[in-house]
């Protein structure tokens, strides 16, 4: 009993330092380009993309803020967007977070179907969960300038 | 007959806080079961029907409302250990992700002489609120979702031990067969390395959750108790992880020892989610010293 808990313990404190140390990492780290790497460049990133706009356009939950959208504009806003995001050679040139969003009254659901969907997108792309959820921890943050309801 | 009153009073508890609830529901005007979570973030339904993992309550709030929602399940969960069967089965409901209220009743019996017809029975009235942070959203910082719950909870019957003369708790040495705990839950999930962490600190004087009443001979006031998990998400729909819940030990009839499984959690769809664990409970009471471990085995239906 003791002995277990010593183990369960001692790996529980282990990962906690290990995952404050690794956050602490990825924020210092501004060059590292490995979620770049992981995602196929900027090639896979498009892909991903290219799945993951129609499937936006579509969804009933949040297909209402996109009537406006121009597809090909948006896809490559997005594409630089996650590039860079993901530590790449690219520059998101299009509005900040607040401006794109202002006024349009989005609530967590509607970001989290968003979110989802992205997900899906990264699964039919075959991109490792491990990788995905790294994409979708650098996305997740957005929810303060974008949600607004 | 005074069993029957409590029930009436806990039946009239949980449907006050329903109508405030629906009040409060109403008074948000826009509040809808809208499925808003994420698959997986809401968690499973732990023994005592509160949201979060197998054993010990998480920060998260239980159901798939988001903060502009509501949610709600039902669970039953059962434990088969070499000697004895938990059953437990419940309902929760959480609201705008910041507030979770679950009624659940649990059945502890025995198999083996001489306590081959044990059969405690106890009911838990839960609320926790979610006291700051987002344990998806906040992902730049350090800061977990933090959360304070109690659990209300009452023995219901006592039966088995009829050939010792024992019909309630007290008898074995409880203090009372009622009691409240008060936890306080830390949840992070660390999304890009795909891990949850939470940590849980209970005071309580309950025994064996409180199914052998609360508080003893041996020691009779509340005493902080630490709980943690760990997970690690494979997929958005598959989680697998580890758990430990510390354990006071209050009684002289019960080697009361913590309490510690191993688990998976498979969510098909946000309906639905089944939990298959390895648990270990340690030895129940002096009457079998033989340290109790089997298969944990939920799943929990709702939206």
């Amino acid at each position: 009993m003791q002995k277990h808990f010593r183990i369960f313990l001692n790996s529980f404190l282990l990962s906690v330092a290990v995952l404050t140390n690794l956050s602490a990492q990825a924020q210092d780290m501004k060059k590292d380009d490995s979620l770049y790497q992981d995602l196929g460049q900027r090639e896979g990133i498009a892909k991903i993309v290219a799945d993951f706009v129609p499937m936006l356009l579509e969804d009933s939950r949040i297909k209402q803020f996109f009537t406006k959208v121009k597809k090909e504009e948006f896809s490559e806003h997005l594409t630089n967007q996650f590039c860079e995001l993901a530590g790449g050679p690219c520059r998101y040139t299009g509005k900040d977070m607040y401006e794109a969003h202002d006024g349009m009254k989005i609530g967590n659901a509607q970001f989290n179907a968003v979110a989802e969907d992205l997900q899906i997108a990264m699964e039919k792309n075959h991109v490792p969960s491990s990788v995905a959820n790294r994409l979708v921890a650098k996305l997740a943050p957005m929810q303060r300038p974008i949600v607004s309801k | 007959m005074q069993i029957h009153t409590k029930k009436k009073i806990l039946v009239a508890a949980s449907l006050l806080s329903m109508m405030t609830l629906a009040q409060s529901a109403q008074a948000q005007d826009s509040l809808s079961p809208d499925m808003g979570k994420l698959t997986a973030t809401g968690g499973v339904s732990q023994v005592e029907g509160a949201g979060g993992g197998g054993l010990t309550p998480w920060a998260l709030i239980t159901g798939y409302g988001s903060k502009d929602g509501y949610g709600a399940n039902a669970h039953y969960t059962q434990v088969s250990t070499q000697d004895y069967r938990l059953k437990t089965f419940g309902v929760a409901v959480g609201i705008a992700d910041e507030w979770e209220f679950s009624l659940a009743k649990q059945e502890f019996t025995g198999s083996l002489a001489p306590l081959n017809l044990l059969n405690l029975k106890q009911d838990i009235f839960g609320v926790k609120y979610r006291l700051a942070g987002d344990a998806v959203y906040d992902q730049a910082g350090w800061m977990p979702q933090l959360a304070v719950g109690v659990q209300y909870k009452r023995d219901s019957s006592i039966g088995g031990l009829g050939a010792l003369g024992v019909t309630n708790v007290k008898q074995l040495g409880a203090k009372d067969d009622k009691g409240t705990d008060v936890y306080f839950s830390a949840t992070k999930i660390y999304l890009a390395q795909s891990v949850l962490v939470n940590g849980t600190l209970r005071f309580t004087k309950a025994n064996q959750m409180g199914l052998l009443g609360f508080g003893g001979d041996l020691e009779n006031k509340y005493q902080p108790q630490l709980e943690g998990s760990i997970a690690y998400l494979i997929n958005r729909k598959l989680v697998v992880g580890a758990e430990y819940r510390m354990k006071p030990r209050n009684l002289g009839v019960d080697k009361e020892k913590d309490y510690s499984d191993i688990f998976v959690a498979y969510f098909p769809t946000k309906n639905f989610s089944v939990t298959a664990a390895y648990a270990q409970l340690g030895d129940i009471t002096v009457f079998n010293p033989k340290t109790q471990r089997g298969w944990y085995l939920s799943v929990q239906a709702g939206f």
